[in-house]
């Protein structure tokens, strides 16, 4: 009955003859590596979890400037609410390193060499999509953080010669960050972001199946374009397997183990936590990226100023080109890692570039404490005299919020926990005076008996073990 | 149960319609052919153009420069020397725009009847900055961009002196000209 109802509705569709090559098409035995073949289809499988969360908040998302801080709250309150963003969090999350490691692996067995350079193109145009969501959804969360971080792409945007001013406005959808702003990062993050992505998702699973998956690289086997086509045809033949559920099996496994982990840091952690409401007067904001951009925050910080707008506008450009035009550069020879040392350098610079500038960036050196308290009596030593009122005036000045005295303030600045040792009031007079590239000139900016007094607290700051220290 | 079922499997039925012999497989003359190949491309992109064309516009056209007046309160209320947060609306709010149609800019009062108008935003990266009143500075939270209180850049990344907002007493009510967010 069953079987009859199947044959029925085959003869009208045809859908037998559609999945069978999908299915059952011969990929080349990976053997040991078979488990690094399972990176894209966990991207992809991260990519329906997404769409699932994604529409499911969007029920009750509202994408109005006004309103959908107030609507994200009521989603955080409301039942599995605070679940599916939580997923929809780290199922970002998960997207972005998926789709970077499976990246770095086809970039190491260079599979992007012939026949599969469009394979590697429109995986590209998917990475860039992915970063462009991880931005855009970040955003929606439309708290302070959210609000900032739409001025402060019109910003950067802004750097742009020539149509700079023009494309900050666009960005900002009006002549400041305001009522249609959200609503055009929300047609971003929902409509055209993702309508590209299904367009490049669906060439690549097709190239996919028209190039066939690379079998895994052998040093001293080199793809030669005038060969390889019938090569990797006998390989199949003599070596291939069905993708289901031979190797297919893996991608189950795998993504299952995604998933899981997905929804239980969902339930355990949460989502990410909504901050103040967007009001622009609200000026206590400390805008922050999530930590997918973290690294890319940082590097705008710590590069020299001159570079700024060259690595704003043409460091991402160049990047891209670099990718776009890699498969072309080198579509031939060589794909075992073990051949292109080059290949291991390079992807070890980008590792440690992003870790090193992503921990930078969660830190952030740069930025001043704002919210450190002035300095306890403990700390000072005393409740009276010049010392006490210096003590009062390195809050006041806003020394506090670069520099550390024994464990409170910020760390722009060097630690002066131990200035006493170190510098004598000359020098300290002189730097206060003359100011620094990242420290403001207090020339007629202080009196002279207040710059004795914050002279006299800073001549009192040893390093003595009996000196009483902040408990972390 | 495929498109390939055998004939004979049919079940008994009126007989196949013969169909008419064509006289060639494709009649179309070399020109003609041309033209309707060249008609069906036109077609099919001046429909495109006419739907793209308002889409298009629309998405460029949501901007509309204007800068205006809005009152931040009595002259009165301001101290001499001091420099205050004052909120105002947008030079273009929408209905929707709820707290987002709030400007903030920092004001002094210089004198009797002259003012200072701050722009909030870093020239940086556009983050917002505060007046530390005791240290006569203001601070960037973002890159720790410091400004002297007349707006010139003190330390720190940013590359232009604070943006100025345009400001005038009327009637003894202060006005600031809410502008475009200045993009550097």
């Amino acid at each position: 009955m069953l079987r009859r109802a199947w044959n029925w509705f085959d003869d009208l569709t045809g859908i037998s003859a559609m999945l069978h090559p999908l299915l059952f098409h011969p990929v080349p035995r990976a053997r040991k590596s078979a488990w690094l073949y399972v990176l894209g289809s966990a991207t992809l499988i991260v990519f329906l979890v997404q769409i699932v969360t994604g529409i499911a908040l969007s029920s009750a998302y509202v994408a109005s400037s006004g309103q959908a801080y107030l609507t994200l709250l009521f989603i955080s309150g409301s039942q599995f609410g605070a679940i599916v963003r939580g997923i929809h969090y780290f199922g970002a999350s998960a997207m972005v390193i998926l789709i970077g490691i499976h990246a770095i692996r086809v970039y190491l067995m260079a599979s992007y060499k012939y026949p599969r350079q469009m394979n590697w193109l429109t995986g590209v145009a998917l990475l860039f999509l992915t970063l462009g969501m991880a931005f855009t959804g970040q955003l929606l969360r439309w708290d302070q953080n959210g609000f900032w971080s739409a001025v402060v792409a019109a910003e950067q945007a802004g750097r742009t010669p020539l149509i700079g001013n023009w494309l900050g406005h666009f960005i900002l959808a009006g002549d400041t960050a305001g009522g249609a702003t959200l609503s055009r990062f929300f047609a971003a993050h929902v409509f055209f972001i993702p309508a590209l992505m299904f367009l490049f998702l669906g060439l690549h699973l097709y190239l996919v199946i028209h190039n066939g998956i690379s079998e895994p690289p052998q040093a001293g086997r080199p793809v030669d374009p005038r060969t390889y086509r019938v090569w990797y045809q006998e390989l199949l033949a003599r070596d291939g397997e069905p993708f289901w559920p031979n190797a297919a099996w893996r991608d189950v496994v795998f993504g299952f183990l995604v998933v899981v982990t997905i929804v239980a840091l969902a339930v355990a952690i949460g989502p990410a936590k909504v901050g103040q409401a967007p009001d622009p007067t609200l000026i206590g904001a400390s805008p922050k990226p999530d930590w997918y951009l973290l690294w890319y925050y940082a590097l705008l910080s710590v590069i020299p100023r001159w570079s700024e707008n060259a690595v704003i506008l043409v460091a991402p450009l160049l990047f891209a080109l670099a990718l776009l035009l890699l498969p072309f550069a080198a579509g031939r020879g060589e794909r075992s890692p073990l051949r292109r040392p080059w290949a291991l350098v390079i992807v070890a610079a980008i590792i440690i570039t992003i870790a090193y500038y992503g921990r930078l960036g969660a830190r952030a050196p740069w930025s001043p404490r704002l919210a450190a308290p002035p300095l306890p009596e403990a700390i000072v030593g005393t409740a009276n005299g010049p010392v006490a009122a210096g003590a009062l005036l390195f809050y006041q000045k806003g020394c506090e919020f670069c520099h550390t005295v024994a464990g409170y303030g910020g760390i722009r600045g060097p630690d002066l926990s131990d200035a006493g040792d170190r510098l004598t009031s000359e020098q300290i007079t002189t730097r206060i005076f003359s100011g620094a590239p990242n420290m403001p000139s207090y020339r007629g900016n202080i009196s002279a008996p207040d710059l004795a007094n914050l002279i006299a607290f800073l001549e009192s700051r040893h390093m003595l073990p009996s000196l009483p220290t902040k408990q972390p | 149960m495929t498109e390939a079922s055998p004939p004979e499997n049919r079940p008994a039925g009126p007989p196949l319609l013969p169909l008419p012999p064509s006289p060639c497989r494709d009649c179309l003359s070399p020109g003609r052919r041309r033209f309707l190949v060249q008609l069906s491309l036109w077609l099919g992109s001046l429909a495109a153009a006419l739907v793209a064309i308002p889409s298009v516009g629309f998405l460029l056209g949501l901007r509309r420069p204007t800068r205006v007046w809005r009152d931040v309160g009595a002259v009165d209320q301001f101290a001499l020397g001091a420099t205050v947060q004052v909120a105002f609306l947008d030079p273009s709010p929408l209905p929707w725009a709820g707290v987002t149609a709030q400007t903030a800019a920092w004001l002094r009062r210089v004198d009797a009847n002259r003012f200072l108008a701050f722009s909030v935003d870093c020239t940086h990266l556009g983050c917002p900055i505060r007046w530390l009143a005791d240290a006569n500075l203001f601070m960037c939270p973002c890159h720790g961009g410091v400004f002297y209180a007349d707006g010139r850049v003190a330390s720190g990344p940013p590359p232009r002196p604070l943006t100025q907002y345009p400001v005038r007493v009327a009637e003894g009510r202060v006005q600031i000209l809410a502008s475009p967010l200045p993009i550097t």
